[in-house]
């Protein structure tokens, strides 16, 4: 199988390299087009700000090849917020993959942080990514915006308000938390995709 | 619900961890991945490695060990000690680590905090503060290892470091460090109540209900401690039961 990383100006791509080898997989992390298209899985990490990282998927025109792929996609973090159609960080209009909007965390009270930083439950699980995960399991966060529930949505966390910690829509896969992050659980996950 | 985090740290020294640890279940105490290792498999939340060596020839010692535990470990990690340039935060996180944490340098140029969290982002850089409270009751900044006293309070540097850009804050009380009395609960709650970012609590953890404290008294996001883990004097485990026991939102 040939898993590859999309590779650009976004943290945390090495993380998920390693996540893939504990699982046993050697994958590629590479911007190349065709490299992209003739994998047999691609993941679309990421940590940093939307503006900027739309900005270098539009010159590289990673955008338009993200939204064609026919295999299994899996956006983590940053990833599956651009995958989503509009996000309030800098005003910043996304791939539009899935039709949820992402959000800035409103504080109800001086005790909520944002972003919302550690291990949440993820709850209403659908599809076979989270197969043989138990309802809310832990899994690592990392986020100061959110996508708000839609008809994608296919896990639930709960931080000031329920919102879509996962997405899934034909192809296309999306994760709020970073399984790459998130001990056994996020492991499985891994593997679950890696099997779709 | 969003968990309290238990944060294990290991001081390191030329690649060894330091103070004494007495594990029979790993074959080497003293090599920072086998100890990580075991207590990500024992549910701890995050861990942090302090190097405590930190001088430019040994950075690249650093940076292969932090490849190393990278590759071993599946729960985020924070890295810490002598970092100073960008050029050092970025061989970290491209060697796998999640966090670095600052503190003496990003005292002496504040500047460092908004360039790293401009460049690497918030989430990433944590501050560590060594506070100390004084005969006038007022808890102080102090640098070097706890060795150099500063003039300036805790609170002020802590809110001018939030709105520089640090993610999260690392608050060692040198008061509580070492005594296994509890943490200190007042400044913690003080920092908790007012910043917008996580305060992680450290020093003075001896008993589980100091844990309790620090987590409703103190208001910490998370509590940090070394040797009563190294020294299996409370297990981690035993420690997350008793709080999810107690009402504390704990990852199981």
């Amino acid at each position: 199988m040939n898993t590859v990383i999309i590779q650009y100006n976004a943290g945390n791509i090495q993380s998920v390299l390693y996540a893939l080898e504990r699982v046993g997989v050697t994958a590629t992390v590479t911007d190349n087009v065709e490299a992209i298209q003739s994998a047999d899985k691609v993941i679309f990490p990421g940590v940093g700000e939307a503006s900027t990282a739309m900005a270098y998927l539009k010159e590289r025109k990673l955008d338009t090849l993200i939204k064609s792929l026919q295999q299994p996609v899996l956006g983590i973090c940053l990833g599956m917020q651009l995958m989503c159609a509009y996000s309030e960080e800098n005003d910043t209009s996304c791939l539009g993959i899935f039709e949820e909007q992402v959000k800035l965390f409103k504080p109800t009270d001086q005790t909520i942080k944002v972003p919302q930083i550690g291990w949440n439950t993820i709850a209403n699980l659908k599809t076979d990514l989270f197969k043989g995960i138990s309802e809310n399991s832990f899994t690592y966060f990392v986020h100061g915006y959110y996508a708000a529930l839609g008809e994608h949505t296919i896990a639930t966390t709960n931080y000031i308000q329920d919102y879509s910690s996962a997405l899934h829509k034909n192809n296309f896969y999306g994760v709020q938390f970073h399984p790459e992050k998130s001990a056994k659980v996020g492991e499985q996950i891994i593997q679950n995709f890696l099997n779709l | 619900m969003l968990t309290k985090r238990i944060i294990p740290c290991l001081d390191i020294k030329d690649g060894r961890t330091v103070k004494g640890v007495n594990f029979e279940q790993i074959r080497d105490a003293g090599d920072p991945i086998e100890l990580g290792a075991l207590y990500a498999s024992q549910g701890a939340d995050e861990l942090v490695f302090l190097d405590i060596t930190a001088t430019v020839e040994k950075r690249k010692t650093l940076s292969e060990l932090v490849n190393k535990i990278a590759h071993r470990i599946n729960i985020p990690f924070t890295v810490g000690g002598g970092i100073k340039t960008e050029e050092d935060v970025s061989i970290l996180l491209q060697n796998g680590a999640d966090k670095i944490s600052v503190n003496t340098a990003a005292f002496l140029d504040s500047t460092i905090i908004s360039r790293f969290a401009k460049n690497f982002g918030s989430q990433c850089v944590v501050l560590a503060i060594d506070a100390k409270c004084e005969a006038d009751n007022n808890w102080y900044v102090y640098l070097k290892g706890g060795r150099e006293k500063t003039n300036k309070l805790v609170t002020d540097w802590a809110r001018e470091a939030v709105d520089l850009g640090v993610g999260e804050i690392l608050l060692t009380s040198m008061n509580h460090d070492g005594t296994k009395q509890g943490f200190a609960l007042d400044i913690t709650a003080q920092l908790a109540e007012t910043l917008p970012v996580p305060i992680i609590a450290s020093g003075g953890g001896g008993t589980m209900s100091h844990f309790h404290d620090v987590f409703t008294k103190g208001k910490a996001d998370a509590a940090l401690a070394a040797s009563i883990f190294h020294y299996k004097e409370i297990a981690i485990p035993d420690l997350k039961q008793y709080l999810h026991n107690q009402g504390i939102p704990i990852r199981l």
